[in-house]
């Protein structure tokens, strides 16, 4: 049992369980959105005193702060008991399109050349992660959330703005994708 | 301890985010060159039976565990402020390979370095606020 938990889980595993925390938190009287545990965290950190955007109750937030919390305990418990330590299982074509960027093919979860602590450092390294992070960050509170809020939750809803915002991730992903990175590697 | 449900979603969470590879860089890379249908697999499952659930919750106006009604919150109506706040976070979104959640996964993985990428999230979102009143919506 042990042994094929270790082993990569199979796509409708995922979306079965990501459908069902949609639906365990709505019956916790709350609404499955990631990202707005940015803002909460700006909010808890005093932001309210400069910026109105984050002058609220931030306690109220707390309970998703706990889910991010569980999330990371999460990733924790996958790494270290449920992990055989086998790369990513990509396709073929994607592995040849990132060695012609420079990428080798997946020797864990993350390419060395972006997530490797010298590669972090290093300035393009650095900036690449810092300027990625800031665009996922400004553009969910633009975008009023980001894959779980709008992805997920939203189009669920039949939400005709949380699909415009799902094209919007994907104009923006095709850009980075296919014009972006050949500039960047 | 009434978090404590919470917190245990969160590790569910986590686990399934970790154990399907939606934290990996390179399963975002092969869904943006639609090179595998993986991740589509994952969201397209999750919204399936996501629509399903809204629409039983709604028909059978079902309430939560406190007996309070379940509602849901239409989105307010906008263009510019999905297509413009969208593209830029999916600009984002295959730079780092990751949104927001798996951002935070990446931690309990050991993964340091995605420690820039939420300062940089961290960081994008003040700067929204700050300059939220001057943006198209």
């Amino acid at each position: 049992m042990l042994e094929l938990l270790r082993q990569p889980w199979p796509w409708y595993t995922s979306g079965i369980v990501i459908a069902f925390i949609m639906v365990l938190l709505l019956f916790f009287g709350k609404s499955f959105g990631f990202s707005s545990n940015l803002r909460t965290i700006c909010s808890a950190c005093g932001a309210g005193k400069t910026v109105k955007f984050f002058d609220f109750d931030w306690r109220t937030q707390i309970w998703n702060l706990l889910f991010l919390v569980g999330a990371i305990i999460g990733g924790f418990i996958s790494a270290e008991f449920l992990s055989n330590g086998e790369a990513v299982q990509i396709s073929q074509a994607t592995i040849q399109d990132l060695q012609q960027l420079g990428i080798s093919s997946p020797d864990g979860m993350q390419p060395e050349e972006i997530f490797s602590l010298s590669a972090a450092f290093s300035l393009k390294g650095f900036l690449i992660l810092l300027l990625g992070g800031f665009a996922i960050g400004f553009g969910a509170r633009y975008a009023g959330g980001c894959t779980s809020g709008h992805a997920i939750s939203g189009i669920s809803n039949l939400q005709l703005p949380s699909l415009i915002a799902v094209i919007g991730f994907f104009i923006g992903g095709l850009i980075t994708t296919f014009v972006l990175m050949p500039l960047i590697f | 301890m009434k978090g404590i449900k919470f917190i245990i979603a969160g590790i569910l969470f986590g686990i399934v985010m970790s154990k399907s590879e939606a934290i990996s860089w390179f399963r975002i890379q092969e869904m943006f060159r639609f090179q595998d249908f993986h991740m589509y697999g994952i969201i397209g499952t999750a919204v399936v039976l996501g629509t399903l659930a809204t629409f039983l919750i709604k028909k059978f106006k079902l309430r939560d565990y406190q007996g309070n009604p379940i509602v849901f919150t239409p989105k307010e109506k906008s263009i510019p402020r999905y297509i413009i706040g969208g593209t830029i976070f999916g600009l984002g979104w295959a730079l780092t390979g990751a949104c927001p959640g798996p951002m935070f996964v990446n931690i309990g993985y050991s993964y340091w370095a995605i420690f820039i990428a939420i300062a940089g999230a961290l960081s994008g979102t003040y700067l929204y606020g700050a300059l939220k009143d001057r943006l198209p919506h």
